[in-house]
């Protein structure tokens, strides 16, 4: 198993370099500047800017200073934020991220891990078709609509719940981790429903059935812990995905989080910010991938032996 | 499991209706005289002398304090850190006497040396000012030093005279060079803190952050947390700190006009500067309505690239601007939130004669189509007319794009860019016919001034030796307001009878404001003077009225 991890760790270590690599000369690719304005910059002005930002020198040894800096753990300074570094951003930005995506994680896996059992307990009947047709709906619908709706509902009309913010005023976290929860847990309810009805018809369970458990014993006791494997190896990167995709949540509810940072550096053409956030997501998702499989692996006796044999 | 499903139900809607119990920040806010203020974007600095936005602009203020103020309400001088000032004969030279009460947050006493210290830093090249341009370049040597021509800071006309005593010698005379001293990007840094924390023009240095900021302002840095709010609370060494009602202000980042609009709605903002169009005919309706509107110093024009033929036809540039029937566009497209406007300089600029030799002829602008040589529009050529991705830019290029086949029978493409690939099409003269807005001050030079043939705006090749000698020789050599005026009347026309650009329309300011909150009216310079804002401490927040509600009060 350490073999595992570490090799999988060892091949991480391309992929990143590889993203840093596209990243940084992509950026510089796109049209425009982070210095751009409507009124045009001083020729004088842009050298002086493009001086203390390094843009001045070569690219290729642009590149390799960004390497340096980031070999020491250093993102750089923000172009868009004067006296603030990338590394600062992220750190003010990712516990509300990370914290918002735990709520989401949190409300998808309940609602959806519950629908999606319950709906595999009997197929084909209005205990199915209602989970799941709420569940089609819950993935179609965009989190830009779904948001605001529930924003006009419990924020307009109703007055129950904050329209925006992030730990202001009190309730102010619901709407939020539920907008963007409810889209997984309709992946989660069916990727569930799925599992749970492969195992429910292995041998194993009419075999539990045969010595004449209670069914509820069935599921909880044997069927659950195969049924949800799928969702097991989802929820890394899930999780991962809810980091780097919570922007448009962030944005609806006004949200301090990582992904309006990443946006707008996108838009601002802010090259440090974007290349600090791009490397730090996908070292995440390259990380939580790992965790997920290692999880699988724990819960699965099969690939635990597969893993095993070749350590 | 009824009985369970009654308990969630219950314990549910308890903990929602707990969570909507107390007052909102509005409320809490006039009580504890605390402004809540929508600013837009996430402030990218407060260093005044490498600002460039709004935002950053609006929270500056609170913090800094330039030589001279302004009154929101008269938009006439009043005195800031200077009590007075003096011109000589030729108003060429300004001699300004600090108020020697004025004072850092630190207590130091604000003298005129920081006024030199400070002007020496924004012009130095090193900080990369973006805006010296427009706000210093009236000051003696200050354009030479800033772009490199000279060496010596020394050599830029501002000096001290003594600790109180400030004097400023100007490029040429001008009526209106008061106006630029009252500019934010003119206020005193505070010396000693800045260099504790680095070089002088570094960008990243940490002086602005809370911990080591000093300012000279009404108020002084409290707390920021990104993305989330910046808090200012009251300055206690401010010199007119007692006729300062704030006890702080909230500076919230909300860059959604639809999400800042409901919080204003929700009782969570005292006011928001930039209602979204689509609401504005809702809020005209209620009965006691918290939308304040007027005349804001702004133009919306689509630019022409008189390098493109047929554009580099005066008469196919005329025939187009001719052509859009402006009144229709801000009535039925943008609901009545801008004034239709035919001419550069906007609306509502003071003492000002407009041209209006734009305004919607149909039958003319045919006519100068057909000489062009393109009669009935045949023959002509497809154009591209380009805008920054934006709804509100797509339907007014839609409405014009139709008037151009109604009117003159031509066909033009519609396009749009992300805005910053868009300003590198412009900045690459990229394009056919692009659309652009400039907002300025209170006097037609900052329209006018930034069109001459190596104006930083002028991306059209518009270059007219006429223009340029009335902008750079005879308007220096006029220092009476009166002659000045009429010189940019004339320049104006100049301009106008070329059609390097088409106006469509001129902003207006659209702000919603609580009925608690007083000072912060609507002012042709969109200008905030926080000393004149003043929170009723016992008014509710303002509330939404349903039809029901207006019908009862029209009652």
């Amino acid at each position: 198993m350490w073999r595992f991890i570490g090799s999988r760790l060892l091949q991480a270590v391309p992929v990143i370099l590889a993203v840093i690599t596209a990243t940084f000369f992509l950026v510089r690719m796109a049209p425009g500047g982070p210095f751009d304005s409507e009124k045009a910059v001083i020729p004088e002005v842009r050298a002086a800017l493009e001086a203390q930002y390094r843009l001045d020198q070569p690219l290729a040894s642009q590149y390799f200073a960004y390497l340096g800096d980031l070999a020491s753990g250093d993102f750089g300074p923000s172009f868009k934020y004067p006296g603030r570094s990338v590394n600062e951003l992220i750190a003010a930005g990712l516990p509300v991220t990370a914290e918002l995506g735990f709520y989401a994680l949190l409300i998808a896996t309940l609602i959806g891990g519950l629908a999606g059992v319950l709906a595999s307990l009997k197929p084909n009947t209005a205990q199915d078709y209602v989970p799941m047709a709420l569940a089609m709906l819950g993935i179609c619908m965009p989190t830009f609509l779904l948001g605001p709706l529930l924003v006009l509902l419990f924020g307009i009309r109703l007055e129950w719940l904050p329209v925006s913010g992030w730990g202001d005023l009190p309730g102010d976290k619901i709407l939020p981790s539920l907008t963007l929860g409810a889209a997984l847990a309709a992946y989660i309810a069916r990727l569930s429903r799925a599992g749970m009805l492969e195992v429910l018809s292995q041998d194993y369970i009419r075999t539990a059935r045969a010595k004449g458990l209670p069914e509820w014993q069935v599921v909880t006791r044997h069927a659950l812990r195969g049924g949800l494997l799928p969702v097991v190896t989802f929820l890394g990167p899930a999780f991962a995905g809810l980091l780097a995709g919570s922007f448009v949540v962030e944005s609806i509810f006004q949200i301090p989080g990582l992904g309006r940072f990443y946006v707008q550096a996108a838009f601002n053409r802010d090259y440090t910010m974007i290349l600090g956030t791009t490397v730090f997501l996908s070292t995440l998702i390259v990380l939580f991938n790992l965790m997920s499989d290692v999880l699988a692996a724990w819960l699965n006796p099969r690939l635990r032996a597969q893993y095993g044999s070749s350590a | 499991m009824t009985a369970f499903r009654q308990l969630i139900t219950a314990v549910t809607v308890s903990g929602l209706l707990a969570c909507s119990a107390g007052e909102n920040n509005v409320e809490r806010g006039n009580r504890e005289g605390i402004l809540y203020f929508g600013n837009g974007t996430e402030p990218q600095t407060i260093d005044p002398h490498v600002l460039t936005g709004s935002p950053e602009g609006n929270l500056a203020s609170a913090l800094f304090e330039p030589l001279i103020a302004r009154n929101p309400y008269t938009l006439e001088i009043e005195p800031g850190v200077a009590e007075r000032w003096e011109f000589n004969a030729d108003r060429s030279v300004i001699t300004f006497y600090l108020n020697p009460e004025a004072r850092w947050s630190n207590g130091d006493p604000v003298t005129a040396q920081d006024f030199v210290w400070s002007w020496q830093r924004a012009l130095n090249p090193k900080i990369g000012n973006q805006v010296a341009d427009v706000v210093f370049y009236h000051i003696r040597n200050a354009e030479a030093y800033h772009l490199g021509r000279i060496d010596d800071p020394d050599a830029i006309g501002v000096q001290a005279l003594d600790a109180h005593t400030l004097r400023v010698a100007l490029e040429y005379s001008n009526p209106f060079a008061l106006l630029k001293f009252t500019y934010v990007y003119l206020a005193p840094v505070h010396r000693a803190t800045i260099e504790a924390h680095g070089a002088p023009t570094d960008r990243f240095s940490p002086w602005t952050r809370p911990v080591n900021f000093v300012g000279n302002g009404p108020f002084t840095l409290d707390e920021w947390k990104m993305q989330r709010f910046v808090k200012v609370k009251r300055n206690p060494y401010y010199w007119d700190r007692d006729n300062v009602a704030l006890n702080g202000i909230v500076f919230r980042p909300i860059e959604s006009s639809t999400t800042e609009e409901k919080m204003f709605r929700s009782g969570q903002l005292h006011t928001a500067l930039n209602p979204p169009n689509s609401k504005i005919p809702d809020y005209r309706a209620q009965s006691e309505t918290p939308l304040v509107e007027g005349p804001f110093m702004g133009i919306y024009y689509y630019m022409m690239n008189m390098e493109h033929p047929p554009l580099d036809n005066g008469r196919v540039r005329r025939a187009m601007a001719l052509s859009i029937d402006r009144e229709t566009l801000a009535r039925s497209v943008l609901q009545d939130t801008v004034t239709a406007w035919s001419s550069y300089v906007p609306f509502g600029m003071p003492d000002y004669e407009h041209t209006h030799i734009l305004d919607f002829d149909p039958e003319a602008a045919r006519r100068l189509l057909a000489e062009a040589g393109y009669p009935g529009g045949a023959g002509f050529p497809a154009l591209t007319l380009k805008y920054n991705t934006a709804e509100n830019h797509r339907s007014v290029a839609i409405a014009v794009q139709q008037m151009w086949k109604q009117h003159l029978n031509i066909d033009v493409q519609i396009a749009n860019e992300e805005w910053r690939v868009y300003l590198d099409s412009l900045d690459q003269h990229n394009y056919d016919i692009a659309r652009m807005g400039w907002v300025a001050d209170i006097y037609p030079g900052s329209f006018l001034d930034t069109m001459i043939s190596t104006g930083g705006t002028n991306r059209t090749g518009f270059a007219n030796a006429e223009y340029d000698r009335i902008i750079l020789e005879d308007l220096r050599a006029t220092p009476d307001k009166d002659a000045q005026m009429q010189l940019y009347q004339r320049a104006e026309r100049i301009f106008l009878e070329e059609t390097p650009l088409i106006p469509i329309y001129a902003y207006k300011t659209k702000r919603l404001v609580q009925p608690s909150l007083q000072g912060m009216p609507a002012n042709a310079g969109d200008m905030l003077n926080y000393k004149y804002v003043v929170l009723d401490a016992d008014a509710p927040a303002w509330k939404w009225q349903t039809p029901a509600d207006n019908r009862q009060a029209a009652n």
